[in-house]
Formats: C-alpha cells, sequence, structure tokens
C-alpha cells in the first residue's frame, strides 16, 4: 500500500503547489494596476492626505510580500476583505452567489455526462461509420462554436419564437417544480451542449484506444459479444481517462458558466465575478477567481485520485 | 464492430478540408480587404429602421443604430481574425522556441519551465483573461499579450513533447557530435520533423483564442468602442434578440463558420495530434 499512498501525496503535493503559484498570479495582477488602488477608490481629487490615510487603512504601505501573507491568510480562514465598490463583506456576496452556481453547475453535470458517456462509448464502439462521423462532426462543431451563439440559437427558438420558456433567469421566492424547470430549461440546455461534446470526444478517444489494445483483439478472436467485450473488458480500462475528461471539460464549463449566467441573467457567481471585474473591484474579483481556481484544480484532482485508485496495477502492487 | 484498415482510411478523400480552406481564406481576405469591399462605412448609419430584417439596401439588416450590418461585420473581420491571429502567433512562437530551447537543454531548465506553465495552464483561461482586464482594463495590445501568455503554454506542451522524441533520435546524436550549436539543432534537426503537428497546434490555438476575444467582447470587457469585433456586435444588438433580428445571430455565426473553417482544414489536410486513424 505504501507506493499507492507515496503516489497519491505526491499529486496532492503537486495540486497544492499549483494552487499556490496561481494565488501569487491572481494577487500580482492588482500590482498590475496603473496607479494606486487608494487614488483609484478616492478618485483624483483626493487630497494627499486622504489617499495616505487610505493606503494605511488598506495597508498599502505595507511591502507586497507582507500584503499577499494577510491577502492569504484572509482568505484561509474565509475573510476576504470588503468589496471596493459597497464596502460589503466579499465573503457575504460570495455566500450569497456560490450556492445558485453550484446548482447550475450541478445540474448541467447531471444532464450533460450521462448522455456525453453514452454518445461517447456509441461512436467509440461503431468508428469509423456514418453514426461515428455525424456524432464527430457534430461535436468539433459544438466546441468550436462560441457558447453565446448556442445560447442566443437557443433563446430565439425556444422563447422568441415558440414561447415555449423564459429567456430570462427570474428569481421568484417561491415556485412550483414546473416553474423552476422552466427557469432552468435554457441555461442548462446551453451549457450541456458544449460540455457533452467535450466530454463525448474525449471518451471516444480513450475507448478507441483500449480497443486498439491486443488484449482486446484477443477478446474478440475469442467471441466475446460485442456488448460484453465493451462494457465489462473496454470500458474499466477506459474509466481512469474517461473520468479524467469529465473533470477536464470543468473547465470549458466553467468558461460556459461565465457567458451563460450573464446571457440569462443568472444570479451566480460567475455573474457576480463578471459584474466586479466591468467596476474593477479587486478584493471581490481575486476572491471569485481563487474560487473557481480551487474548484477546477480540486475537481481534477479527484479525477487523478479516481484514476490511480482504478488502475489495478497501481492498487496491488 | 467493425475494424477500419488504416489503408482505406488513408485513401479517403477530404473535401471538407478544401471547403474549410475555403472559409479561412474568405476571412483572412475580407479581414485585410474588407473596410473596401464593405457597401457602406463602418460608422454611417443607412436606415431609420433599427434591428431591421434583411432588406435590399441592407443585406444582412441593420444593427441598433440603423448601421448596415454586412459592413460591420467587414469591419469586424480585422479585429476578430486580425488581433486573433496575432496572439496566435505570438503564443505559439515564443512556446515553441521556448520548448525547442528547453528540450535540447533537459535537465533543470527543462523541469523548471515544464513546471511553471503547467501551473498556469491549469488556469481556466476566460478566468485569467478576466483577472487581467480588471486589473489594467482592456486594449488591443493588452487583449494580444493577455491571450499570447494564456496559450503559450498550451504550445510549449505540444511542441515539447514532439521535440523530446526527436532529441532521442540518432541523427540529433551525430549531429551533437559533429559539434553543432544548439540553435542549429533547434533549426536543422528537430524543426524540420514536427512542423506539420506544430501548425495543427497552431490551427487549435487559434480557435480558442478567437473564441476567448470574441467571449471578452462579448461580456463588454475585450474591444473596446468605437472599435467592434464580431464578438461585440452581438453585445451591442443583444436587444434584437428579442425580435430575431440578424444582427444578433450574423456576427455570431461569421464566428462560427471561421472556427468551424479552421477545424475543417486542419482536420482535412492531416489529423489531428493524437487520432492514430488521422493520417
Amino acid at each position: 500500500m505504501a507506493p499507492l499512498v507515496r503516489l497519491l501525496m505526491a499529486r496532492l503535493a503537486v495540486s497544492l503547489l499549483t494552487l499556490l503559484i496561481v494565488s501569487v498570479l491572481v494577487f500580482m495582477a492588482t500590482e498590475l494596476l496603473p496607479g494606486d488602488v487608494a487614488q483609484a477608490v478616492l478618485g483624483q481629487s483626493a487630497t494627499p492626505e486622504a489617499v495616505a490615510a487610505l493606503r494605511a487603512v488598506m495597508h498599502l504601505d505595507q511591502p507586497a510580500w507582507l500584503r499577499y501573507l494577510t491577502w492569504l491568510g484572509g482568505l484561509l480562514t474565509l475573510h476576504p476583505g470588503h468589496s471596493l465598490v459597497n464596502d460589503l463583506p466579499v465573503a457575504q456576496l460570495i455566500g450569497s452567489r456560490l450556492p445558485n452556481s453550484l446548482l447550475l453547475a450541478g445540474l448541467t453535470a447531471l444532464v450533460a455526462v450521462p448522455v456525453a458517456l453514452v454518445l461517447g462509448i456509441t461512436a467509440a464502439v461503431w468508428r469509423g461509420g456514418a453514426y461515428d462521423r455525424i456524432v464527430g462532426l457534430l461535436t468539433v462543431s459544438a466546441v468550436s462554436v462560441p457558447e453565446f451563439l448556442v445560447a442566443t440559437l437557443a433563446v430565439l427558438v425556444f422563447a422568441v419564437q415558440r414561447h415555449w420558456l423564459p429567456s430570462m433567469f427570474y428569481e421568484m421566492p417561491d415556485r412550483s417544480a414546473m416553474q423552476l424547470l422552466r427557469a432552468f430549461a435554457l441555461p442548462v440546455m446551453t451549457l450541456s451542449f458544449v460540455v457533452i461534446a467535450q466530454i463525448a470526444r474525449m471518451t471516444r478517444a480513450a475507448l478507441i484506444n483500449v480497443l486498439d489494445s491486443s488484449y482486446v483483439e484477443m477478446a474478440v478472436l475469442k467471441g466475446v459479444r460485442p456488448l460484453r467485450l465493451v462494457l465489462l473488458h473496454a470500458l474499466p480500462n477506459a474509466l481512469g481517462p474517461i473520468v479524467n475528461a469529465v473533470a477536464l471539460s470543468v473547465s470549458f464549463l466553467l468558461g460556459g458558466v461565465i457567458i451563460v449566467e450573464t446571457i440569462f441573467n443568472y444570479p451566480g457567481l460567475a455573474k457576480l465575478m463578471v459584474d466586479a471585474v466591468t467596476t474593477r473591484d479587486m478584493p471581490l474579483v481575486q476572491a471569485c477567481a481563487m474560487i473557481f481556481c480551487t474548484a477546477y484544480l480540486l475537481l481534477v484532482l479527484l479525477a487523478d485520485v479516481f484514476a490511480i485508485l482504478s488502475n489495478p496495477r497501481l492498487r496491488h502492487r | 464492430m467493425s475494424i477500419a484498415s488504416p489503408a482505406r482510411l488513408r485513401r479517403r478523400i477530404r473535401p471538407a478540408g478544401a471547403i474549410g480552406l475555403a472559409i479561412v481564406l474568405f476571412w483572412v481576405v475580407m479581414a485585410v480587404f474588407g473596410p473596401f469591399l464593405a457597401p457602406h462605412g463602418e460608422g454611417s448609419v443607412v436606415s431609420a429602421q433599427v434591428l431591421d430584417a434583411s432588406s435590399r439596401a441592407a443585406l444582412l439588416g441593420t444593427d441598433y443604430l440603423g448601421r448596415d450590418m454586412l459592413s460591420r461585420i467587414l469591419f469586424g473581420a480585422r479585429y476578430t481574425v486580425g488581433v486573433a491571429a496575432l496572439a496566435t502567433v505570438l503564443a505559439s512562437l515564443s512556446g515553441s522556441m521556448l520548448a525547442l530551447w528547453a528540450a535540447t537543454n533537459g535537465g533543470w531548465s527543462d523541469a523548471i519551465v515544464s513546471r511553471l506553465l503547467d501551473a498556469l495552464i491549469s488556469l481556466p483561461s476566460l478566468l485569467f483573461a478576466l483577472v487581467v482586464v480588471a486589473a489594467v482594463g482592456s486594449s488591443i495590445p493588452i487583449l494580444v499579450l493577455t491571450a499570447a501568455v494564456i496559450y503559450l503554454p498550451g504550445a510549449y506542451r505540444t511542441v515539447r513533447a514532439l521535440a523530446v522524441n526527436i532529441v532521442a533520435m540518432e541523427f540529433v546524436k551525430v549531429a551533437r557530435a559533429r559539434g553543432e550549436g544548439a540553435f542549429y539543432i533547434m533549426r536543422a534537426e528537430i524543426l524540420p520533423n514536427i512542423v506539420l503537428p506544430v501548425l495543427t497546434d497552431f490551427g487549435l490555438r487559434f480557435i480558442y483564442v478567437v473564441l476567448l476575444l470574441s467571449g471578452l467582447s462579448f461580456l463588454g470587457l475585450g474591444i473596446q468602442p468605437p472599435f467592434a469585433d464580431w464578438g461585440s456586435l452581438v453585445r451591442e444588438n443583444i436587444e434584437g434578440l428579442a425580435y430575431g433580428a440578424p444582427a444578433v445571430i450574423m456576427p455570431a455565426l461569421a464566428i462560427a463558420t471561421l472556427t468551424i473553417g479552421v477545424n475543417l482544414m486542419i482536420d482535412g489536410l492531416h489529423g489531428r495530434p493524437g487520432d492514430p486513424h488521422g493520417h
């Protein structure tokens, strides 16, 4: 068991190191700001005394490395400072939006992952055929089209022309399950579209890799039935790369979430971050960026751990 | 389950590649000559009907101020195609050069550069761009540089993986034994052997850059008025969506034709990397 534990620990260390480098990069972004945050907050007409006082309050008179450590400490203790725009605690702003984004991402995963796996597996099994080529063409097109095209087309068809679904996301205190379903339909559909294509492509590639190996050829020659061959012989070995594909596609999900929350006016974390970027509210931008990066790295880490654990050669050493 | 023979796959002609090439060439020509071919000026109002449907005066309808959409799209081509091409060239050139240097040198320099760039690659691209725009604002040079930095690690990774295999070859050892310098080995021994997959990688990276920059513009955080790329055109006309105005859909479709065109071209000319049946 020792080598396995060492492998897992090494993987965890890489993730933590990456997160540390990311935090330095995100923090350094503030340092790039031309001029001074205090000056920017108070405006050009502020007296030098007022700027100096605010600099002291914001600890801008301290060296950068010390401010970095303070900022990092604040993040770790869940006190990432206050918004520059409305002075609300960043933690409170994020706390009110995070559950919404998690709900959206969760619903999307619930829809997208099963559909994508079926598409990817069937395309790999019938590789080279007409079905495979159609799925291939559709998925390539889907990943190379901007998310806002998918969103606008979906709104055009389902909301403007057919009036089946609302084109905006409205918050209502208590609504029926049916209303909730209709409200989420378009955002989830748009997001799923891109994510399905991504996962399906990678699933197909992973499974084909395994189908090409000699033990599968042996099984074919032995006369194993196709369904059994794919599900019991090939799939278990492709599981690691497939889980990895699912985790990596989260990065596409993230880009999509930013666009989709903006288009549908969905009160999530990504919308909060885009608004913060527009008003250049750096503490809020930094905190949002760190949450997204941490979530992303965590998912990739979990996928890698799963891949390591699902590999019998590593498990039974 | 059918096992396709490689020979049959090789012989399959790919008309899709020619179509892709034609689309891409069309947009490149438009990026250069679009302003001369446009029927109206970039900012001139041609109709009192705003967000109008297609008509004889305005083939692709009018925008939210009554300007000709066709002209707006033709003028926008240089921002979408040009800026993305510039950023991609920058990312691919610097990434490839760094990768060749790391692969030829090996050892510590290779390990450190690879580790650092791996950290950079794990940042979701749109997120990275948002942080930069929040910090330093948005102008064309900043957008080009940001996109180049975001996609440099990917180019580095691809080229390094390719170059490392070549570095291990006999003829590189021979060149080293002959006393050739590192630069000669990179240029004359390694580069010619990896040029095709590197070009494919360039095409894919171009697609990512186009999608990133138009996404930013769509959020209002990319190319700023009075300049307008296709992403900005979608944004400024978004209210026309309620009437199904072509002003919203057409610029988005223009982006889609460009990126799908590049994809078809890559697929048709030679397989994509990692696809054993692509050749």
